[in-house]
Protein backbone atom coordinates (compact mmCIF):
# COMPACT_ATOMS: atom_id res chain seq x y z
CA UNK A 1 0.00 0.00 0.00
CA UNK A 2 2.66 2.48 1.05
CA UNK A 3 4.49 2.18 -2.24
CA UNK A 4 1.53 3.23 -4.38
CA UNK A 5 2.45 6.81 -3.45
CA UNK A 6 5.57 6.46 -5.52
CA UNK A 7 3.55 5.95 -8.68
CA UNK A 8 2.44 9.53 -8.84
CA UNK A 9 3.97 11.60 -6.09
CA UNK A 10 7.55 12.00 -5.07
CA UNK A 11 9.28 14.85 -3.34
CA UNK A 12 12.45 16.26 -4.80
CA UNK A 13 14.71 18.88 -3.31
CA UNK A 14 16.33 21.37 -5.66
CA UNK A 15 19.50 22.48 -3.92
CA UNK A 16 21.02 25.68 -5.23
CA UNK A 17 24.82 25.98 -5.15
CA UNK A 18 27.09 28.72 -6.40
CA UNK A 19 30.87 28.92 -6.77
CA UNK A 20 32.96 32.13 -6.61
CA UNK A 21 32.23 32.91 -10.24
CA UNK A 22 28.49 32.48 -9.68
CA UNK A 23 28.51 34.64 -6.58
CA UNK A 24 30.52 37.36 -8.35
CA UNK A 25 28.15 37.25 -11.34
CA UNK A 26 25.17 37.48 -9.01
CA UNK A 27 26.60 40.60 -7.39
CA UNK A 28 26.86 42.27 -10.81
CA UNK A 29 23.20 41.64 -11.59
CA UNK A 30 20.38 44.08 -11.01
CA UNK A 31 18.89 42.95 -7.72
CA UNK A 32 15.34 43.79 -8.82
CA UNK A 33 15.73 41.70 -11.95
CA UNK A 34 16.96 38.74 -9.91
CA UNK A 35 14.03 39.06 -7.53
CA UNK A 36 11.57 39.36 -10.43
CA UNK A 37 12.97 36.29 -12.21
CA UNK A 38 12.96 34.18 -9.04
CA UNK A 39 9.50 35.46 -8.16
CA UNK A 40 8.19 34.42 -11.57
CA UNK A 41 9.81 31.00 -11.19
CA UNK A 42 8.32 30.49 -7.73
CA UNK A 43 4.94 31.60 -9.01
CA UNK A 44 5.12 29.07 -11.82
CA UNK A 45 5.81 26.33 -9.25
CA UNK A 46 2.92 27.50 -7.08
CA UNK A 47 0.51 27.75 -10.00
CA UNK A 48 1.41 24.25 -11.13
CA UNK A 49 0.51 23.03 -7.63
CA UNK A 50 3.94 21.46 -7.07
CA UNK A 51 5.73 23.79 -4.63
CA UNK A 52 5.84 22.27 -1.14
CA UNK A 53 8.55 24.34 0.51
CA UNK A 54 11.44 26.61 -0.31
CA UNK A 55 13.85 29.00 1.37
CA UNK A 56 16.75 31.19 0.43
CA UNK A 57 19.74 31.38 2.74
CA UNK A 58 21.41 34.48 4.17
CA UNK A 59 25.05 35.29 3.45
CA UNK A 60 27.52 32.58 4.47
CA UNK A 61 29.31 35.23 6.57
CA UNK A 62 26.44 34.90 9.03
CA UNK A 63 26.89 31.15 9.23
CA UNK A 64 29.56 28.75 10.44
CA UNK A 65 30.78 25.24 9.84
CA UNK A 66 31.07 22.39 12.32
CA UNK A 67 33.73 19.96 11.13
CA UNK A 68 33.67 16.42 12.50
CA UNK A 69 37.15 15.43 11.31
CA UNK A 70 38.33 16.12 14.84
CA UNK A 71 36.89 15.16 18.22
CA UNK A 72 35.47 17.38 19.61
CA UNK A 73 34.29 18.91 16.30
CA UNK A 74 35.91 22.15 15.13
CA UNK A 75 33.75 25.20 14.57
CA UNK A 76 34.84 27.67 11.87
CA UNK A 77 33.11 30.94 11.02
CA UNK A 78 31.79 31.18 7.47
CA UNK A 79 32.50 31.65 4.70
CA UNK A 80 35.23 29.07 5.11
CA UNK A 81 38.13 28.82 2.71
CA UNK A 82 37.75 25.17 1.69
CA UNK A 83 34.28 25.63 0.25
CA UNK A 84 34.27 25.48 -3.53
CA UNK A 85 30.54 25.95 -3.66
CA UNK A 86 28.06 27.57 -1.32
CA UNK A 87 24.60 26.23 -0.65
CA UNK A 88 22.28 29.22 -1.15
CA UNK A 89 18.76 27.93 -1.01
CA UNK A 90 16.36 25.15 -1.81
CA UNK A 91 12.95 24.19 -3.11
CA UNK A 92 10.99 21.03 -2.34
CA UNK A 93 8.55 20.05 -5.07
CA UNK A 94 5.99 17.28 -5.32
CA UNK A 95 6.14 15.67 -8.75
CA UNK A 96 5.18 12.48 -10.56
CA UNK A 97 8.60 11.55 -11.93
CA UNK A 98 12.30 12.25 -11.88
CA UNK A 99 11.93 13.74 -15.36
CA UNK A 100 9.32 16.20 -14.12
CA UNK A 101 11.74 17.29 -11.38
CA UNK A 102 14.40 17.69 -14.07
CA UNK A 103 12.07 19.76 -16.24
CA UNK A 104 11.33 22.11 -13.33
CA UNK A 105 14.99 22.33 -12.36
CA UNK A 106 16.00 23.31 -15.89
CA UNK A 107 13.54 26.19 -15.81
CA UNK A 108 15.17 27.79 -12.77
CA UNK A 109 16.53 31.23 -13.68
CA UNK A 110 20.18 30.64 -12.78
CA UNK A 111 23.35 31.42 -14.67
CA UNK A 112 26.98 30.31 -15.05
CA UNK A 113 28.73 29.45 -11.81
CA UNK A 114 25.53 28.17 -10.24
CA UNK A 115 23.92 24.79 -10.30
CA UNK A 116 21.07 22.83 -8.87
CA UNK A 117 21.60 19.49 -7.25
CA UNK A 118 18.35 17.57 -7.41
CA UNK A 119 17.72 14.89 -4.82
CA UNK A 120 14.70 12.78 -3.97
CA UNK A 121 13.43 13.36 -0.45
CA UNK A 122 13.07 10.16 1.55
CA UNK A 123 9.58 9.41 2.75
CA UNK A 124 9.00 7.89 6.15
CA UNK A 125 7.98 4.74 4.26
CA UNK A 126 11.49 4.45 2.85
CA UNK A 127 12.73 3.40 6.29
CA UNK A 128 11.97 0.27 8.30
CA UNK A 129 9.07 1.41 10.47
CA UNK A 130 9.78 -0.95 13.32
CA UNK A 131 13.17 0.64 13.99
CA UNK A 132 12.97 2.38 17.36
CA UNK A 133 15.17 5.26 16.21
CA UNK A 134 12.95 5.95 13.23
CA UNK A 135 10.01 6.11 15.60
CA UNK A 136 11.91 8.36 17.97
CA UNK A 137 12.94 10.68 15.17
CA UNK A 138 9.31 11.06 14.13
CA UNK A 139 8.51 11.94 17.72
CA UNK A 140 11.29 14.53 17.92
CA UNK A 141 10.13 16.14 14.72
CA UNK A 142 6.65 16.39 16.11
CA UNK A 143 7.83 17.94 19.36
CA UNK A 144 10.22 20.37 17.70
CA UNK A 145 7.63 21.50 15.21
CA UNK A 146 4.97 21.62 17.91
CA UNK A 147 7.18 24.09 19.78
CA UNK A 148 7.74 26.12 16.64
CA UNK A 149 4.02 26.10 15.98
CA UNK A 150 3.25 27.26 19.50
CA UNK A 151 5.87 30.01 19.30
CA UNK A 152 4.40 31.40 16.10
CA UNK A 153 0.92 31.84 17.49
CA UNK B 1 11.89 6.00 -37.00
CA UNK B 2 12.71 8.77 -39.38
CA UNK B 3 14.51 9.01 -42.70
CA UNK B 4 18.20 9.98 -42.58
CA UNK B 5 19.98 12.10 -45.20
CA UNK B 6 20.07 9.28 -47.74
CA UNK B 7 16.37 8.64 -47.25
CA UNK B 8 16.86 5.32 -45.45
CA UNK B 9 14.85 4.76 -42.29
CA UNK B 10 17.07 4.68 -39.22
CA UNK B 11 15.56 2.95 -36.21
CA UNK B 12 15.77 5.06 -33.07
CA UNK B 13 17.91 3.77 -30.23
CA UNK B 14 15.56 2.22 -27.63
CA UNK B 15 17.31 4.24 -24.91
CA UNK B 16 16.56 7.45 -26.82
CA UNK B 17 12.96 6.37 -27.26
CA UNK B 18 12.63 5.77 -23.55
CA UNK B 19 14.30 9.06 -22.66
CA UNK B 20 12.07 10.96 -25.07
CA UNK B 21 8.96 9.23 -23.78
CA UNK B 22 9.80 10.18 -20.19
CA UNK B 23 10.66 13.76 -21.12
CA UNK B 24 7.40 14.02 -23.03
CA UNK B 25 5.43 12.73 -20.05
CA UNK B 26 7.08 15.35 -17.82
CA UNK B 27 6.39 18.19 -20.25
CA UNK B 28 2.84 16.99 -20.71
CA UNK B 29 2.19 16.91 -16.99
CA UNK B 30 3.45 20.46 -16.54
CA UNK B 31 2.02 22.00 -19.70
CA UNK B 32 -1.04 19.99 -20.80
CA UNK B 33 -3.67 22.32 -19.34
CA UNK B 34 -2.02 25.34 -20.97
CA UNK B 35 -1.61 23.50 -24.27
CA UNK B 36 -5.25 22.38 -24.35
CA UNK B 37 -6.47 25.82 -23.20
CA UNK B 38 -4.45 27.55 -25.93
CA UNK B 39 -5.72 25.11 -28.55
CA UNK B 40 -9.32 25.52 -27.37
CA UNK B 41 -9.00 29.24 -27.91
CA UNK B 42 -7.55 28.50 -31.37
CA UNK B 43 -10.13 25.97 -32.62
CA UNK B 44 -13.07 26.94 -30.42
CA UNK B 45 -13.86 23.43 -29.15
CA UNK B 46 -12.32 21.69 -26.16
CA UNK B 47 -12.85 18.20 -27.55
CA UNK B 48 -11.11 18.96 -30.80
CA UNK B 49 -8.36 20.79 -28.91
CA UNK B 50 -7.68 17.75 -26.80
CA UNK B 51 -7.64 15.45 -29.83
CA UNK B 52 -5.14 17.75 -31.55
CA UNK B 53 -2.95 17.77 -28.46
CA UNK B 54 -3.00 13.96 -28.42
CA UNK B 55 -1.94 13.90 -32.08
CA UNK B 56 0.92 16.25 -31.27
CA UNK B 57 1.96 13.87 -28.48
CA UNK B 58 2.10 11.00 -30.97
CA UNK B 59 4.21 13.10 -33.29
CA UNK B 60 6.55 13.94 -30.43
CA UNK B 61 6.95 10.25 -29.63
CA UNK B 62 7.91 9.77 -33.26
CA UNK B 63 10.28 12.72 -33.63
CA UNK B 64 11.87 13.39 -30.25
CA UNK B 65 13.85 10.12 -30.04
CA UNK B 66 15.83 10.91 -33.21
CA UNK B 67 15.70 14.70 -33.37
CA UNK B 68 16.19 15.32 -29.67
CA UNK B 69 13.88 16.77 -27.03
CA UNK B 70 13.10 20.40 -27.92
CA UNK B 71 14.11 23.08 -25.44
CA UNK B 72 10.51 24.22 -25.02
CA UNK B 73 8.44 21.07 -25.33
CA UNK B 74 5.14 22.79 -24.53
CA UNK B 75 5.63 25.29 -27.34
CA UNK B 76 6.61 22.48 -29.70
CA UNK B 77 3.47 20.47 -28.95
CA UNK B 78 1.23 23.52 -29.28
CA UNK B 79 2.75 24.51 -32.61
CA UNK B 80 2.44 20.98 -34.00
CA UNK B 81 -1.19 20.75 -32.85
CA UNK B 82 -2.02 24.11 -34.43
CA UNK B 83 -0.41 23.02 -37.68
CA UNK B 84 -2.55 19.88 -37.61
CA UNK B 85 -5.65 22.02 -37.10
CA UNK B 86 -4.76 24.12 -40.11
CA UNK B 87 -4.04 21.00 -42.17
CA UNK B 88 -7.49 19.76 -41.23
CA UNK B 89 -9.15 22.97 -42.34
CA UNK B 90 -7.15 22.83 -45.56
CA UNK B 91 -8.31 19.28 -46.25
CA UNK B 92 -11.89 20.39 -45.74
CA UNK B 93 -11.19 23.34 -48.07
CA UNK B 94 -11.90 25.85 -45.41
CA UNK B 95 -8.60 27.64 -45.69
CA UNK B 96 -10.02 31.10 -46.17
CA UNK B 97 -8.31 34.37 -45.29
CA UNK B 98 -8.80 33.87 -41.59
CA UNK B 99 -7.04 30.53 -41.51
CA UNK B 100 -4.30 31.76 -43.80
CA UNK B 101 -3.66 34.52 -41.28
CA UNK B 102 -3.55 31.99 -38.48
CA UNK B 103 -1.03 29.94 -40.42
CA UNK B 104 1.19 33.00 -40.74
CA UNK B 105 0.85 33.77 -37.03
CA UNK B 106 1.87 30.23 -36.33
CA UNK B 107 5.09 30.58 -38.27
CA UNK B 108 5.85 33.72 -36.27
CA UNK B 109 5.14 31.92 -33.03
CA UNK B 110 7.39 29.04 -33.92
CA UNK B 111 10.26 31.43 -34.49
CA UNK B 112 9.60 32.99 -31.10
CA UNK B 113 9.07 29.64 -29.40
CA UNK B 114 12.55 29.39 -27.98
CA UNK B 115 11.88 32.21 -25.51
CA UNK B 116 8.93 32.82 -23.21
CA UNK B 117 6.00 31.12 -24.80
CA UNK B 118 2.77 31.58 -22.88
CA UNK B 119 1.23 35.01 -22.88
CA UNK B 120 1.09 35.74 -19.14
CA UNK B 121 -1.92 38.04 -19.61
CA UNK B 122 -4.16 35.41 -21.11
CA UNK B 123 -2.91 31.94 -20.28
CA UNK B 124 -4.19 31.78 -16.69
CA UNK B 125 -7.62 33.00 -17.81
CA UNK B 126 -7.67 30.38 -20.54
CA UNK B 127 -6.78 27.60 -18.11
CA UNK B 128 -9.51 28.84 -15.76
CA UNK B 129 -12.00 28.73 -18.65
CA UNK B 130 -10.87 25.17 -19.28
CA UNK B 131 -11.55 24.24 -15.65
CA UNK B 132 -15.08 25.66 -15.85
CA UNK B 133 -15.78 23.91 -19.15
CA UNK B 134 -14.62 20.56 -17.76
CA UNK B 135 -17.04 20.98 -14.83
CA UNK B 136 -19.89 22.38 -16.92
CA UNK B 137 -23.41 21.50 -15.66
CA UNK B 138 -24.43 19.90 -19.00
CA UNK B 139 -22.08 17.07 -18.02
CA UNK B 140 -22.85 14.33 -15.53
CA UNK B 141 -20.75 14.33 -12.39
CA UNK B 142 -18.85 11.27 -13.61
CA UNK B 143 -18.12 13.01 -16.91
CA UNK B 144 -16.97 16.16 -15.10
CA UNK B 145 -14.55 14.11 -13.01
CA UNK B 146 -13.11 12.21 -15.98
CA UNK B 147 -12.81 15.32 -18.14
CA UNK B 148 -11.20 17.38 -15.37
CA UNK B 149 -8.57 14.72 -14.80
CA UNK B 150 -8.02 14.41 -18.54
CA UNK B 151 -7.88 18.01 -19.75
CA UNK B 152 -6.89 19.89 -16.61
CA UNK B 153 -4.79 17.19 -14.93
CA UNK B 154 -3.38 15.75 -18.13
CA UNK B 155 -4.00 12.14 -17.06
CA UNK B 156 -4.41 9.41 -19.67
CA UNK B 157 -7.53 7.25 -19.79
CA UNK B 158 -5.43 4.40 -18.40
CA UNK B 159 -4.36 6.48 -15.41
CA UNK B 160 -7.91 7.66 -14.71
CA UNK B 161 -9.22 4.10 -15.00
CA UNK B 162 -6.59 2.87 -12.56
CA UNK B 163 -7.47 5.65 -10.13
CA UNK B 164 -11.17 4.81 -10.20
CA UNK B 165 -10.79 1.04 -10.49
CA UNK B 166 -12.92 0.88 -13.64
CA UNK B 167 -12.14 -0.49 -17.11
CA UNK B 168 -10.18 1.80 -19.46
CA UNK B 169 -12.95 1.52 -22.06
CA UNK B 170 -15.43 2.99 -19.56
CA UNK B 171 -13.28 6.08 -19.08
CA UNK B 172 -12.65 6.42 -22.81
CA UNK B 173 -16.39 6.29 -23.47
CA UNK B 174 -17.08 8.82 -20.73
CA UNK B 175 -14.58 11.26 -22.19
CA UNK B 176 -15.75 10.83 -25.77
CA UNK B 177 -19.35 11.33 -24.69
CA UNK B 178 -18.44 14.35 -22.56
CA UNK B 179 -16.67 16.02 -25.49
CA UNK B 180 -19.70 15.36 -27.71
CA UNK B 181 -22.05 16.76 -25.09
CA UNK B 182 -20.00 19.95 -24.77
CA UNK B 183 -19.89 20.38 -28.54
CA UNK B 184 -23.63 19.66 -28.94
CA UNK B 185 -24.53 22.13 -26.21
CA UNK B 186 -22.21 24.68 -27.81
CA UNK B 187 -20.68 25.39 -24.40
CA UNK B 188 -18.71 28.64 -24.67
CA UNK B 189 -15.04 28.81 -23.68
CA UNK B 190 -15.80 31.35 -20.99
CA UNK B 191 -15.69 31.95 -17.26
CA UNK B 192 -19.33 31.88 -16.04
CA UNK B 193 -21.45 35.01 -15.85
CA UNK B 194 -21.64 36.65 -12.39
CA UNK B 195 -25.14 35.30 -11.69
CA UNK B 196 -23.94 31.71 -12.29
CA UNK B 197 -20.47 32.10 -10.85
CA UNK B 198 -21.02 30.87 -7.30
CA UNK B 199 -22.86 27.72 -8.40
CA UNK B 200 -20.31 26.96 -11.13
CA UNK B 201 -17.41 27.48 -8.72
CA UNK B 202 -19.14 25.17 -6.26
CA UNK B 203 -19.34 22.54 -8.97
CA UNK B 204 -15.60 22.83 -9.77
CA UNK B 205 -14.63 22.52 -6.12
CA UNK B 206 -16.92 19.59 -5.48
CA UNK B 207 -15.50 17.74 -8.51
CA UNK B 208 -12.02 18.20 -7.05
CA UNK B 209 -13.16 17.11 -3.60
CA UNK B 210 -14.88 14.01 -5.02
CA UNK B 211 -11.64 13.05 -6.79
CA UNK B 212 -9.73 13.57 -3.55
CA UNK B 213 -12.23 11.48 -1.59
CA UNK B 214 -12.01 8.71 -4.15
CA UNK B 215 -8.50 8.17 -2.87
CA UNK B 216 -9.26 8.96 0.75
CA UNK B 217 -12.47 7.07 1.39
CA UNK B 218 -13.13 4.50 -1.33
CA UNK B 219 -16.71 3.39 -0.81
CA UNK B 220 -15.99 -0.11 -1.99
CA UNK B 221 -13.15 -2.44 -2.73
CA UNK B 222 -10.25 -3.81 -0.79
CA UNK B 223 -7.97 -0.85 -0.51
CA UNK B 224 -8.62 1.76 2.13
CA UNK B 225 -6.40 4.59 0.91
CA UNK B 226 -5.23 5.30 -2.63
CA UNK B 227 -3.07 8.35 -2.07
CA UNK B 228 -2.12 8.79 -5.74
CA UNK B 229 -5.68 9.84 -6.63
CA UNK B 230 -5.81 12.22 -3.70
CA UNK B 231 -2.40 13.68 -4.46
CA UNK B 232 -3.57 14.52 -7.97
CA UNK B 233 -6.75 16.12 -6.63
CA UNK B 234 -4.67 18.18 -4.20
CA UNK B 235 -2.36 19.31 -6.97
CA UNK B 236 -5.37 20.35 -9.10
CA UNK B 237 -6.94 22.16 -6.13
CA UNK B 238 -3.70 24.12 -5.71
CA UNK B 239 -3.77 24.95 -9.41
CA UNK B 240 -7.37 26.16 -9.18
CA UNK B 241 -6.66 28.14 -5.98
CA UNK B 242 -3.76 29.77 -7.82
CA UNK B 243 -6.07 30.72 -10.67
CA UNK B 244 -8.62 32.29 -8.30
CA UNK B 245 -6.63 33.76 -5.43
CA UNK B 246 -9.62 35.84 -4.25
CA UNK B 247 -11.93 32.87 -3.69
CA UNK B 248 -11.82 31.81 -0.02
CA UNK B 249 -13.49 28.48 -0.72
CA UNK B 250 -10.83 27.50 -3.27
CA UNK B 251 -8.08 28.23 -0.72
CA UNK B 252 -10.09 26.45 1.98
CA UNK B 253 -10.47 23.33 -0.14
CA UNK B 254 -6.68 23.18 -0.49
CA UNK B 255 -6.40 23.52 3.29
CA UNK B 256 -8.95 20.77 3.89
CA UNK B 257 -7.16 18.39 1.53
CA UNK B 258 -3.76 19.15 3.05
CA UNK B 259 -5.05 18.35 6.54
CA UNK B 260 -6.67 15.10 5.46
CA UNK B 261 -3.66 14.07 3.38
CA UNK B 262 -1.31 14.73 6.31
CA UNK B 263 -2.84 11.65 7.99
CA UNK B 264 -2.67 9.28 5.03
CA UNK B 265 0.27 7.28 6.25
CA UNK B 266 -1.44 6.58 9.57
CA UNK B 267 -4.94 5.71 8.43
CA UNK B 268 -4.26 2.03 7.80
CA UNK B 269 -2.27 -0.63 9.58
CA UNK B 270 0.28 -2.70 7.67
CA UNK B 271 -2.33 -5.40 7.08
CA UNK B 272 -4.73 -2.86 5.60
CA UNK B 273 -7.02 -2.47 8.62
CA UNK B 274 -8.33 1.11 8.93
CA UNK B 275 -7.12 2.95 12.03
CA UNK B 276 -9.59 5.48 13.46
CA UNK B 277 -8.50 9.02 14.27
CA UNK B 278 -8.23 8.43 18.02
CA UNK B 279 -5.81 5.52 17.53
CA UNK B 280 -3.61 7.02 14.80
CA UNK B 281 0.08 7.60 15.48
CA UNK B 282 0.08 11.38 15.42
CA UNK B 283 3.87 11.52 15.39
CA UNK B 284 3.64 10.28 11.80
CA UNK B 285 1.23 12.94 10.56
CA UNK B 286 2.97 14.99 7.91
CA UNK B 287 3.87 18.26 9.67
CA UNK B 288 4.87 20.02 6.47
CA UNK B 289 1.50 19.23 4.99
CA UNK B 290 -0.28 20.46 8.11
CA UNK B 291 1.65 23.74 7.94
CA UNK B 292 0.71 24.13 4.27
CA UNK B 293 -2.91 23.52 5.24
CA UNK B 294 -2.76 26.17 7.94
CA UNK B 295 -1.17 28.62 5.51
CA UNK B 296 -3.94 27.97 2.96
CA UNK B 297 -6.66 28.44 5.58
CA UNK B 298 -4.99 31.68 6.72
CA UNK B 299 -4.98 32.86 3.08
CA UNK B 300 -8.70 32.10 2.86
CA UNK B 301 -9.38 34.02 6.09
CA UNK B 302 -7.33 37.02 4.94
CA UNK B 303 -9.67 37.48 1.97
CA UNK B 304 -12.14 38.54 4.62
CA UNK B 305 -15.38 37.02 3.39
CA UNK B 306 -15.85 34.63 6.28
CA UNK B 307 -15.88 30.87 6.18
CA UNK B 308 -18.24 28.82 4.06
CA UNK B 309 -18.56 25.04 3.88
CA UNK B 310 -14.97 24.15 2.93
CA UNK B 311 -13.61 26.80 5.27
CA UNK B 312 -15.52 25.32 8.22
CA UNK B 313 -14.53 21.76 7.34
CA UNK B 314 -10.92 22.86 7.01
CA UNK B 315 -11.13 24.57 10.42
CA UNK B 316 -12.44 21.32 11.93
CA UNK B 317 -9.66 19.34 10.28
CA UNK B 318 -7.16 21.89 11.59
CA UNK B 319 -8.37 21.32 15.17
CA UNK B 320 -7.49 17.64 14.79
CA UNK B 321 -4.24 18.33 12.94
CA UNK B 322 -2.79 20.56 15.65
CA UNK B 323 -3.94 18.50 18.66
CA UNK B 324 -1.11 16.46 20.18
CA UNK B 325 -3.63 13.82 21.34
CA UNK B 326 -7.34 13.03 21.16
CA UNK B 327 -7.92 14.26 24.70
CA UNK B 328 -6.09 17.54 23.94
CA UNK B 329 -8.36 18.25 20.97
CA UNK B 330 -10.51 21.36 21.20
CA UNK B 331 -13.77 19.40 21.01
CA UNK B 332 -16.05 22.26 22.14
CA UNK B 333 -14.70 24.32 19.24
CA UNK B 334 -15.30 21.43 16.85
CA UNK B 335 -18.90 21.19 18.07
CA UNK B 336 -19.40 24.90 17.35
CA UNK B 337 -17.83 24.56 13.89
CA UNK B 338 -20.13 21.62 13.10
CA UNK B 339 -23.12 23.67 14.25
CA UNK B 340 -22.10 26.46 11.87
CA UNK B 341 -21.54 23.94 9.08
CA UNK B 342 -24.94 22.40 9.75
CA UNK B 343 -26.57 25.80 9.35
CA UNK B 344 -24.99 26.70 6.00
CA UNK B 345 -24.82 23.18 4.56
CA UNK B 346 -27.39 21.08 6.42
CA UNK B 347 -26.68 17.38 6.11
CA UNK B 348 -27.39 14.33 8.26
CA UNK B 349 -23.73 13.29 7.92
CA UNK B 350 -22.68 16.64 9.41
CA UNK B 351 -25.17 16.04 12.23
CA UNK B 352 -23.65 12.62 12.85
CA UNK B 353 -20.16 14.12 12.99
CA UNK B 354 -21.42 16.79 15.35
CA UNK B 355 -22.74 14.01 17.59
CA UNK B 356 -19.28 12.42 17.63
CA UNK B 357 -17.76 15.77 18.66
CA UNK B 358 -20.45 16.25 21.32
CA UNK B 359 -19.58 12.82 22.72
CA UNK B 360 -15.99 13.91 23.09
CA UNK B 361 -16.85 17.37 24.46
CA UNK B 362 -19.64 16.49 26.91
CA UNK B 363 -19.99 12.71 26.97
CA UNK B 364 -21.81 9.90 25.19
CA UNK B 365 -25.27 10.41 26.73
CA UNK B 366 -25.99 13.78 25.08
CA UNK B 367 -24.45 12.54 21.83
CA UNK B 368 -26.69 9.47 21.85
CA UNK B 369 -29.75 11.72 21.98
CA UNK B 370 -28.60 13.43 18.76
CA UNK B 371 -27.92 10.09 17.09
CA UNK B 372 -31.29 8.69 18.15
CA UNK B 373 -32.94 11.75 16.64
CA UNK B 374 -31.07 11.11 13.37
CA UNK B 375 -32.20 7.50 13.43
CA UNK B 376 -35.83 8.52 13.99
CA UNK B 377 -35.93 10.89 11.01
CA UNK B 378 -34.57 8.10 8.82
CA UNK B 379 -32.45 10.28 6.59
CA UNK B 380 -29.36 8.15 7.18
CA UNK B 381 -31.12 4.82 6.64
CA UNK B 382 -28.63 2.37 5.16
CA UNK B 383 -25.61 4.54 6.01
CA UNK B 384 -23.06 2.39 7.88
CA UNK B 385 -21.70 5.36 9.82
CA UNK B 386 -24.93 5.76 11.81
CA UNK B 387 -24.97 2.32 13.50
CA UNK B 388 -21.17 2.46 13.78
CA UNK B 389 -21.33 5.68 15.82
CA UNK B 390 -24.39 4.54 17.75
CA UNK B 391 -22.64 1.28 18.60
CA UNK B 392 -19.59 3.17 19.81
CA UNK B 393 -21.69 5.45 22.05
CA UNK B 394 -23.66 2.54 23.48
CA UNK B 395 -20.42 0.73 24.22
CA UNK B 396 -19.12 3.75 26.09
CA UNK B 397 -22.36 3.83 28.09
CA UNK B 398 -21.87 0.17 28.98
CA UNK B 399 -24.88 -1.03 26.96
CA UNK B 400 -22.74 -3.69 25.32
CA UNK B 401 -25.31 -6.06 23.84
CA UNK B 402 -27.09 -3.18 22.04
CA UNK B 403 -23.67 -1.87 20.99
CA UNK B 404 -22.75 -5.25 19.51
CA UNK B 405 -25.95 -5.33 17.46
CA UNK B 406 -25.30 -1.83 16.06
CA UNK B 407 -21.69 -2.60 15.13
CA UNK B 408 -22.80 -5.79 13.37
CA UNK B 409 -25.43 -3.81 11.48
CA UNK B 410 -22.76 -1.30 10.42
CA UNK B 411 -20.56 -4.18 9.25
CA UNK B 412 -23.41 -5.52 7.11
CA UNK B 413 -23.99 -2.09 5.53
CA UNK B 414 -20.44 -1.11 4.62
CA UNK B 415 -19.08 -1.92 1.16
CA UNK B 416 -15.49 -1.70 2.30
CA UNK B 417 -14.03 -5.08 3.28
CA UNK B 418 -11.46 -3.65 5.66
CA UNK B 419 -13.99 -1.50 7.44
CA UNK B 420 -16.29 -4.50 7.79
CA UNK B 421 -13.53 -6.55 9.39
CA UNK B 422 -12.67 -3.71 11.79
CA UNK B 423 -16.31 -3.28 12.87
CA UNK B 424 -16.76 -7.01 13.44
CA UNK B 425 -13.54 -7.13 15.44
CA UNK B 426 -14.77 -4.28 17.60
CA UNK B 427 -18.12 -6.01 18.13
CA UNK B 428 -16.39 -9.26 19.05
CA UNK B 429 -14.13 -7.42 21.49
CA UNK B 430 -17.01 -6.10 23.59
CA UNK B 431 -17.48 -7.82 26.98
CA UNK B 432 -20.35 -10.31 27.08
Amino acid sequence: MARTTKETTMKYMLIMRANDEGIAAYQDLDFNEVIAAMGAYNESLIKAGVLLAGEGLADAKEGFVVDFDATPPVVTDGPYAEAKELFNGFWIIGVSSKEEAEEWAKRCPLGPGTRLEVRRVNELEDFPQDNEWIQKEAKWREEAEGRLGAASE
Amino acid sequence: MSPDASGAVVPADPADVDRARRALAAVWRIESARIVATLTRFVGDVGQAEDLAQEAMLEALHQWPTEGVPRNGGAWLTAVAKRRAIDGWRRRERLDERYAAMARDLEEEQRAASGTFWDPDTIDDDVLRLVFVACHPVLSREAQIALTLRIVGGLSSEEIARAFLVPVATIQQRIVRAKKTLAAANVPFEVPEPQDYAARLGSVLSVLYLIFNEGYLPASGEQWVRPDVSAEALRLARVVAGLMPREPEAQSLVALMEFHASRFSTRVARDGTPIPLDQQDRTRWDRGQIERGRAALARADRIGRGRAAYGLQAAIAECHAVAPAVEDTDWPRIVVLYEALGRIAPSPVVELNRAVAVAMATGPASALRLVDELERNGRLAGYPGLPAVRGELLARLGRTSEARGELETAARLTGNERERAALLAKAAGLPR
